[in-house]
Parts: structure tokens; C-alpha cells; sequence
């Protein structure tokens, strides 16, 4: 399908080895990047930001929670992105991405779901809740497990790549359906519960590091794609010349 | 600093252990996203090669 | 233009006497996810108590979930003996709009299942001591209800037709797409046992039903085509 309105990148993207060069070159600078903003984020975050005058320090568990919850969402959106480029486009690399995004996406769901029950804890005083976001998150794991269940299950590589791209996009498409039923079951059976991270506008001294977190998080995870990316690459590729060529460099 | 001393940053007001317990948590989810792929890599590379002599053994 | 649609109209009854004709033809497999619901609701009672006030307490959700388990069930069979003897095959290569012949598939899969269990339901509420108030609840929301699961529940077919062991997958990937349905249609048997305004769940279930039979049917095609080429 020839479409003008893209740029050039995008279909260079397509090219497995063109990806496995840029991915190359990227790392390294993602590496610095994103160990010196979690890092930076982690100490502000733990030691200097102000304790909550409501949570105490148990807030503090802000800045690894919210991070984890916002990309677990958003690598499902890029999980159901990818497969549907594979599909339209049949780009071998968006299959790829889609493929690496499902296992770093799920165990950044239980992160999130972890790091919620354990500051549920000295919050609520029980170590599970059925507070609206943790559930939701929980059904986004489910999401997730699903996607990876239904790849593993099918032998054929492309066949599994389009399987998981039609359920991801199924899946994005409930996303926000099951997010506002949740929602209001919640309110429904829990009236006024006190909510973890709702709060009436927080302090620079908060949200900056939290900022912080959030995108060194991004970079982080997104390195570890790439990292993750460049195996399923060589894997497929294996019979390609440019494959052989680098590994019988390498040696 | 929002702490006085070492011991105050440990202890986290009482809530130490969830605040601690929750990093520990997250400091093994990302390095086991980082080294697990890593690993793999070089797994991956030494079949990769494993194969490609043998084709050219058999060549 | 009139033609077509007279011969779309045709396909889907086409399709859907077949379906029939056949599900008539395996009986077990008609009876089985009634019995299965059946079995569940019993279970409770059993393992967990059999206060009548207690069961009444459980009884919207409880029978919604088992509602849902059992046409969960039922779902695996969709497109699998299509797929057996190849005849699945033979409609994708066809001309006919694959839209249209999924719908017809998922409305006589639906007639023969969830039709059947709105129709059961009555029955298992009165054991669990459902107050009669929440009856007519029960039953729309069912009847609204079973439909959009069907069709969910299709796309899961769809994708796992060609795996051998599909049937504890469908369900991995199914039933989360599920809660939605299941929160509604509990509430609004609940909401029916209070003497609360019903039409806002019932517009709720219908608006998913709507959706799920715009989109579903699409993703099911799809997923057909690629469960099949590969």
C-alpha cells in the first residue's frame, strides 16, 4: 500500500536491519539517559521530596507506582499499535515490536499492582483493595497474559503475530469500557473510599520528581524493548545474508 | 533533605518496610527486564553461529 | 442496491438455518452448557451455605457469573466442526461478506445458548431464593446481555479454531473482556431487587450489545481469515 503522507522513517523502520542498526546505535544514549533519571528521580523522590501530610512517607511509594501504572498502559496502546501496522502494512518489525512490548508490559502491570497493594497497606490497613484503579490494573494484566498466552500457543510466527495484533486491538478497544464500568461498580459498592493518588493538586517539590521517574521510566523501558527487540530481530532474520554477515564479523 | 538523620531515611516514619519493600520490588522488576534480554542476546548469538558453522561444515 | 441487500438478507438466513439445523442434529452439545450452568449454581449452595437469605444476597451475581462460565463454554464449538471438516474454509474463499455470515453464526449459536440460559434462569434464581421482584431484572439483562457475550466470546473462537488445546485459552483471553457485561447485568438485577430505576442499565448493556454487533463480527472475520491461512 504506497502512502505519501507517511514519512520516510517510518518505512526505513520496516527494514529489520536498518532497525537493528538504529536500535545500536540508541542504546548507549538511552542507557545514560534513563539510568540517570530514575536514579536522580529515586533519591529526590525518597529523600527529598516532602513527606505527605496525610500518608506520611508511605507516599513516597508515588514515585514507583505511578510510573509503572501509566506505562503499563501505554505499552498496551503501543502492543495493539504495532499489531495493527503489522497488520495493515505487514511490516515484519511492528510484528516484532508488538511481540516484546506483551512480557515488559505484563511485568509492569505487576509492578504497578504490587507496589499498589503494598501501599495499601499503612493506607487502607489491608493489603488488597478493590479500589477502582487496582482493578482495572489487574484486568489490564489479565489483558496482557491473554496476549501472551495466544502467542506462545501458535507455532507459526506470522500467524501469531496477526492473532495477537486482531486481540490487542480488541483489547484497546475495551480498555476504556472496562476502565468506566470498574469505575462505576466502585462507586457503587465503595462510596467515598479514600483514593491513593487523587490529590487536590500537589506541590511542585512532589510532582517534579514524580515527572522525573515518569520519563526516565519511559526511557528506561523503552531500552529494554530495544534490547529485547534486537534478539527477536536476529531470531527471525536468521536467514538473512545481513544476519550472517554480522555474525560471522563478530567472531 | 526530608530527613534528619540516616536512621530517620531507613525507618521512613514508620512505614519503612512498605517504602522499601515497594523499591526492592521495583529495582527487580527493571533489572530482570535488563539483564534477562541481555542474557538471551548472548544465547541467541552463540546458536545463531552454532547453526551457521554447521551449514558451512556441511557446504 | 435492493438486490444486494435481499441477497445479504438471504446469506444470513441461509447461514443461520444451517446452524440450526445442525445444532438440532448434536444435541449433547445444546444441553451440556445448560447442564453445566445448572451444576454451578448448585455448587454454591453446597459449598458455601444454604441461608436462603444469604443465597438471596448472592443470587444476581451468582447467576451471572455462571451465565457467563457456561456460555463461555459453549463458545469453543462455534467454529470448530466448520473448521473440522473444512467447511469453514470453503466460506472464507467464497464472495459472500464474511460480516454477515459470522452474525448469522453468532445469532444461532446465541438462539441455541444464551437464549436458552435467560430461558433457564427463572428457575435456578427461584432456588437461590432470588425475591421475585428481581425477576424481570434478571431476564432482560440476560437477554440483553448473552448476546454481546456471544459475540465477544466469537472473536475468541475465531482466534483459537486452529489450536489444538484452545478451550482453557478462550477463556484466558475472553474473560476479561467479559467484566463490563457481567457488572452491568449483576447491577441491574440488583438494582431490580431494590426497586431501583432499571432503564439506565438496560440502555447500558444495550449500548455494548450495539457496539460488540457493529465490531465484534469484524474482529471475528478477521481472525478467521488468519486462524485459517495459517
Amino acid at each position: 500500500m504506497a502512502v505519501k503522507w507517511l514519512p520516510r522513517w517510518f518505512f526505513q523502520l520496516a527494514s529489520p536491519r536498518w532497525c537493528y542498526q538504529i536500535t545500536g546505535m540508541l542504546i548507549p544514549w538511552f542507557a545514560v539517559v534513563s539510568i540517570t533519571l530514575v536514579v536522580l528521580g529515586t533519591i529526590w523522590g525518597l529523600a527529598f521530596a516532602p513527606a505527605d501530610y496525610q500518608q506520611g512517607n508511605s507516599f513516597r511509594i508515588i514515585y514507583l507506582h505511578v510510573p509503572a501504572a501509566i506505562l503499563a498502559q501505554s505499552f498496551y496502546m503501543l502492543m495493539a499499535l504495532a499489531g495493527a501496522i503489522g497488520l495493515i502494512w505487514k511490516m515484519k518489525v511492528a510484528d516484532m515490536v508488538a511481540k516484546s512490548v506483551a512480557p515488559i508490559g505484563a511485568s509492569l502491570a505487576v509492578l504497578a499492582l504490587l507496589t499498589g497493594a503494598i501501599w495499601g497497606k499503612p493506607t487502607w490497613g489491608s493489603w488488597w483493595v478493590w479500589d477502582a484503579r487496582l482493578t482495572s490494573m489487574l484486568v489490564l494484566l489479565f489483558l496482557y497474559l491473554g496476549v501472551i498466552a495466544l502467542n506462545s500457543a501458535i507455532e507459526s510466527e506470522t500467524t501469531a503475530g496477526q492473532a495477537t495484533a486482531v486481540l490487542s486491538l480488541v483489547g484497546l478497544v475495551n480498555i476504556p469500557i472496562i476502565k468506566y464500568s470498574v469505575e462505576w461498580w466502585n462507586t457503587l459498592h465503595q462510596p467515598a473510599s479514600f483514593k491513593l493518588t487523587e490529590k487536590p493538586a500537589m506541590p511542585p517539590e512532589m510532582w517534579v520528581p514524580l515527572l522525573v521517574m515518569v520519563i526516565g521510566f519511559y526511557t528506561l523501558f523503552g531500552l529494554a524493548l530495544m534490547l529485547r527487540l534486537r534478539n527477536e530481530i536476529l531470531q527471525r532474520e536468521r536467514r538473512a545474508s545481513w544476519v550472517r554477515d554480522l555474525l560471522s564479523v563478530k567472531a | 533533605m526530608a530527613f534528619e538523620s540516616f536512621a530517620d531515611f531507613l525507618n521512613m516514619g514508620g512505614h519503612g518496610l512498605y517504602v522499601w519493600l515497594c523499591y526492592g520490588l521495583g529495582l527487580l522488576i527493571v533489572v530482570a527486564n535488563l539483564l534477562l534480554p541481555m542474557q538471551q542476546s548472548k544465547q541467541v548469538i552463540r546458536e545463531l553461529r552454532r547453526r551457521l558453522r554447521r551449514e558451512e561444515g556441511s557446504a | 442496491m435492493s438486490n444486494q441487500q435481499t441477497s445479504f438478507a438471504k446469506l444470513f438466513v441461509h447461514t443461520f438455518k444451517r446452524d440450526l439445523v445442525l445444532a438440532f442434529r448434536r444435541k449433547s452439545e445444546l444441553v451440556n452448557p445448560l447442564i453445566f450452568f445448572l451444576i454451578v449454581v448448585t455448587l454454591f449452595p453446597i459449598g458455601v451455605s444454604p441461608e436462603p437469605q444469604f443465597l438471596a444476597e448472592l443470587a444476581p451475581g451468582l447467576l451471572w457469573v455462571a451465565a457467563l462460565l457456561s456460555t463461555l463454554l459453549s463458545m469453543e464449538s462455534l467454529f470448530k466442526a466448520d473448521f473440522d471438516d473444512g467447511s469453514l474454509e470453503q466460506l472464507l474463499l467464497s464472495p459472500q461478506p464474511l460480516f454477515m455470515v459470522v452474525l448469522a453464526k453468532v445469532s444461532a449459536h446465541w438462539l441455541m445458548s444464551g437464549l436458552a440460559l435467560t430461558l433457564v434462569a427463572p428457575v435456578l434464581a427461584v432456588m437461590l431464593f432470588l425475591p421475585a421482584e428481581g425477576m424481570p431484572g434478571l431476564m432482560l439483562s440476560l437477554l440483553l446481555g448473552t448476546p454481546t457475550l456471544s459475540l465477544i466470546g466469537a472473536i475468541g473462537a475465531a482466534l483459537t479454531v486452529g489450536l489444538r488445546r484452545g478451550g482453557v485459552l478462550i477463556s484466558l483471553l475472553v474473560l476479561p473482556l467479559y467484566i463490563p457485561v457481567l457488572i452491568f447485568g449483576s447491577s441491574a438485577v440488583q438494582a431490580a431487587i431494590t426497586g431501583l430505576p432499571l432503564g439506565g442499565y438496560f440502555a447500558l448493556l444495550g449500548a455494548l450489545l450495539a457496539l460488540a454487533l457493529a465490531l465484534a463480527p469484524l474482529a471475528t472475520g478477521a481472525a478467521l481469515r488468519i486462524s485459517v491461512s495459517g
